[in-house]
């Protein structure tokens, strides 16, 4: 709706909390506290979808796991764990940065939710070179998914099972990557908004969300580090 | 044009009601991109009927195919095996993804939900119009991949036959993976709208039994299907990549497909079974005339019903080489489904006990779905019991049993629905004589087709073979004649409610007497649904205050 109607209401009325004075309110709601609190459970049923998504592909990994113990072990040692712990570290930065980003939005800071905006967006960037880096190096050493394995000296010749440890591993940190990038985009789209000064203290919905989608991808690292770095 | 919608409408008619949400905006642009809950409830329903109608010409097919064991048709021979494999396949998947999954919730319970919470819309209007075109989308591309590459795998796509087939699986299961994603996004909107939605003055007991089994509902789609999603993904990666996930010659392990699918599917076919419930427990009470009996035991069955879903996938595979162990848990878990079905279908009867009951054509779907699902249901435990499943598995008997399932209910139910719902969508009523002709003959066609199977199956007809025996060929034709009278009652329902737009009478507020709230805005309600915001004066199913 064009702001200038809810001006003239704003003006009209004197009522900083009468919803028809906020250009985000959608007129089926009632107050902008309903509206804030559903698009919430929205974004929390998201997650939940999210959560089972992955939780596909972790219980397949566990069933192929149980099926090639020896490969799968001798396979997670090709894995650099320095990167991957660098890279934990990163994202658990980044989640605080965002918390603060919220924060910042919450209490009417401009500046500062910007400024926490674009470094959570650094973070992802430098977690995606890492990852970049580790590609390659799997690249180098045909540690490759399904046909394309061709690494050389396995201690169990001819078995499936080192292909399937890393079509797995690329597959999970494939898809996790995937919602890295589509974070960073939209946290970039927020640090633009936030900037225009399109959010304050009556209307920060969309960094809530985002903030909760971007704990969800940091949460879901937090599983995979061990499960491929570390476990034997 | 000249609006004589007003004359003849019943005393206390609202007087400004020649507006409302079908003509208050005009031209297909304010219908394509409408965020209205009633006009994309509204298009929702006219895209499944279309799906119905394919899948049903499919069905005919198929029936056609079985006519005789020589497969001729004036002495000819028609149709061959693998036309055979494709008839049936485009039938189940159209019927499932495309028609049964989406019904009840994408087009009744899009339209009246809202309206029966008392609300102005769904929580999310834009995301709702999304879950229509993912809908859309993903149908064009699965009838596309039926069409170019004639898929024969079945509905359930099974490894490794799936990962070896030719023709265009990818496409098909993207399409299916596009479709969960249409079906994801209307749970989740169904489940904020209720919890944030809800009149002043209703809680979550006041809420019509409706609510309940769509909320249901709307927790299995969300937690089921992003399984599928994710299993449809790796068969599509294993396909293209040739990477060992299901396929045992690269490393595979096809009984994990079935794990998979079924995890998704078993609770898949409790997204089709509730909606059903859901409206069986708006008619009975309505043509009843009475309050429900255990109003809170029916909307903790529904519940219920959602949780256990989850824990039963593995009776699908008991001849699955899964261990015996897991079998006989699975067995006894599924036992666990009875009792809530039951406790539904006991507190129906009871309600209809001493009741005023009257028999318009929303109610005989009632009953023939009353009576079809406990065939429907009690012969589901003749699978729960590990012997007789493994003697009756991949007979006639589960094809049988789960069309008194899906078509006998749902599907019953979805029509009772839509008849009980009709004059508030299009604000028509239809002519109730042949609405009740194609009720019955729907109820008779449906018995004679699958009641004859369930005899076959126990005499030991495989399902899905195109050839056999000459044994079986007398009661494979009675079958296909009951699937002619079937399409029969099909097309007097759909000339019957398409005449009733040109002729039918203009309908009241609540020609039904029903005593929830979309029956207290006009038909077909305006844009906003009602002129003030209704507040909750009784509980559902309250007749005590009414005379009539």
């Amino acid at each position: 709706m064009s702001s200038t109607t809810a001006d003239l209401q704003h003006g009209h009325g004197h009522d900083p909390n009468a919803p028809e004075s906020d250009p985000h309110f959608q007129h089926h709601f009632t107050t902008m506290e309903q509206q804030f609190d559903t698009s919430k459970i929205g974004m929390w049923l998201f997650l939940v979808t999210e959560v089972l998504t992955f939780g596909g592909l972790f219980a397949g990994f566990g069933l192929l796991q149980g099926k090639y113990p020896q490969e799968f072990i001798e396979a997670h040692e090709h894995l650099q764990r320095l990167a991957g712990a660098g890279n934990t570290v990163v994202l658990l930065f980044s989640s605080f940065t965002m918390v603060m980003a919220v924060l910042s939005a919450k209490s009417n800071q401009k500046e500062k939710t910007v400024r926490y905006l674009w470094m959570t967006v650094a973070c992802a960037l430098i977690f995606m070179c890492v990852k970049a880096y580790e590609y390659h190096h799997k690249f180098e050493e045909g540690l490759l998914p399904g046909l394309w394995y061709s690494h050389e000296g396995d201690l169990i010749k001819g078995s499936h099972g080192y292909a399937s440890f890393f079509s797995f591993y690329f597959m999970m940190t494939g898809l996790h990557g995937l919602h890295v990038v589509i974070g960073a985009i939209m946290l970039s789209w927020l640090a633009i908004r936030a900037n225009r000064g399109e959010f304050s203290s009556n209307y920060y919905t969309p960094i809530d969300l985002v903030g909760l989608f971007w704990h969800l991808v940091d949460l879901i690292w937090i599983y995979l580090f061990p499960l491929y770095y570390l476990i034997k | 044009m000249e609006h004589t919608l007003t004359t003849g409408a019943p005393a206390g008619h609202h007087p400004h009601s020649e507006k409302n949400y079908l003509n208050e905006t005009t031209g297909i642009w304010s219908w394509m991109t409408t965020v209205d809950h009633k006009r994309i409830g509204l298009m929702y329903l006219v895209a499944v009927l279309t799906a119905f109608t394919i899948g049903g010409i499919f069905a005919l097919l198929v029936r056609l195919a079985l006519l005789n064991p020589q497969h001729t048709l004036f002495g000819k021979q028609w149709v061959t095996a693998e036309m055979y494999n494709r008839f049936f396949t485009l039938h189940g998947v159209v019927m499932v993804f495309l028609f049964i999954i989406p019904s009840i919730p994408g087009a009744l319970a899009n339209f009246v939900l809202p309206l029966m919470l008392g609300a102005r819309d769904v929580a999310f209007p834009r995301l709702n119009l999304m879950s229509f075109y993912l809908w859309v989308i993903g149908a064009v591309m699965g009838i596309t991949s039926m069409i170019v590459g004639a898929i024969d795998t079945g509905w359930t796509f099974y490894t490794p036959y799936s990962t070896a087939a030719d023709g265009t699986v990818n496409l098909m299961v993207m399409a299916a993976f596009v479709l969960g994603f249409s079906s994801i996004l209307t749970g989740l909107n169904f489940i904020a709208t209720v919890h944030k939605l809800r009149a002043p003055g209703m809680g979550f007991f006041d809420m019509p039994l409706f609510i309940w089994a769509i909320y249901s509902t709307a927790i299995i789609q969300i937690l089921a299907t992003p399984v599928l999603a994710i299993t449809l993904v790796l068969l599509a990666i294993e396909r293209s990549f040739k990477i060992g996930i299901f396929d045992p010659a690269i490393g595979g392990d096809p009984v994990l497909f079935q794990h998979f699918f079924w995890f998704y599917s078993h609770p898949a076919v409790y997204i089709m079974i509730l909606p059903g419930m859901a409206i069986i427990s708006e008619l009975i009470p309505t043509f009843c005339r009475k309050t429900i009996f255990g109003y809170r035991a029916i909307a903790y069955a529904s519940v219920s019903l959602a949780l256990v879903s989850f824990i039963v996938w593995g009776h699908h595979m008991f001849v699955s080489g899964q261990s015996q162990l897991a079998s006989i848990v699975f067995s006894a878990l599924t036992f666990l489904v009875a009792i809530p079905s039951g406790v539904k279908v006991f507190n129906w009867l009871t309600t209809m006990y001493k009741g005023n009951i009257t028999f318009e054509t929303p109610m005989i779907y009632a009953l023939a779905f009353l009576f079809l699902f406990g065939i429907g249901g009690l012969t589901g435990i003749f699978f729960a019991t590990l012997a007789t499943d493994v003697h009756l598995t991949d007979t006639y008997f589960v094809v049988a049993h789960f069309h008194y399932v899906m078509m006998g209910s749902t599907a019953i139910a979805f029509f009772g629905g839509l008849h009980y719902w009709w004059p508030k969508m299009t604000g028509k009523m239809f002519n109730e004589t042949w609405g009740r002709i194609g009720a019955f003959l729907v109820f008779i066609g449906f018995n004679v087709t699958f009641g004859s199977q369930f005899i076959m199956g126990a005499q030991g007809m495989p399902r899905r073979y195109f050839n056999y025996l000459d044994q079986y060929a007398n009661i494979h034709m009675v079958s296909t004649v009951g699937s002619w009278i079937l399409g029969l009652a099909f097309l007097i329902m759909a000339i019957n409610l398409l005449a009733s737009l040109k002729t039918g009478a203009k309908a009241p507020k609540n020609p039904w007497g029903g005593t929830t709230l979309e029956w207290e805005t006009d038909s077909p309600p305006i844009m906003h649904n009602f002129h003030d915001q209704p507040v909750l004066e009784h509980e559902p199913y309250d007749y005590r205050h009414r005379t009539s």
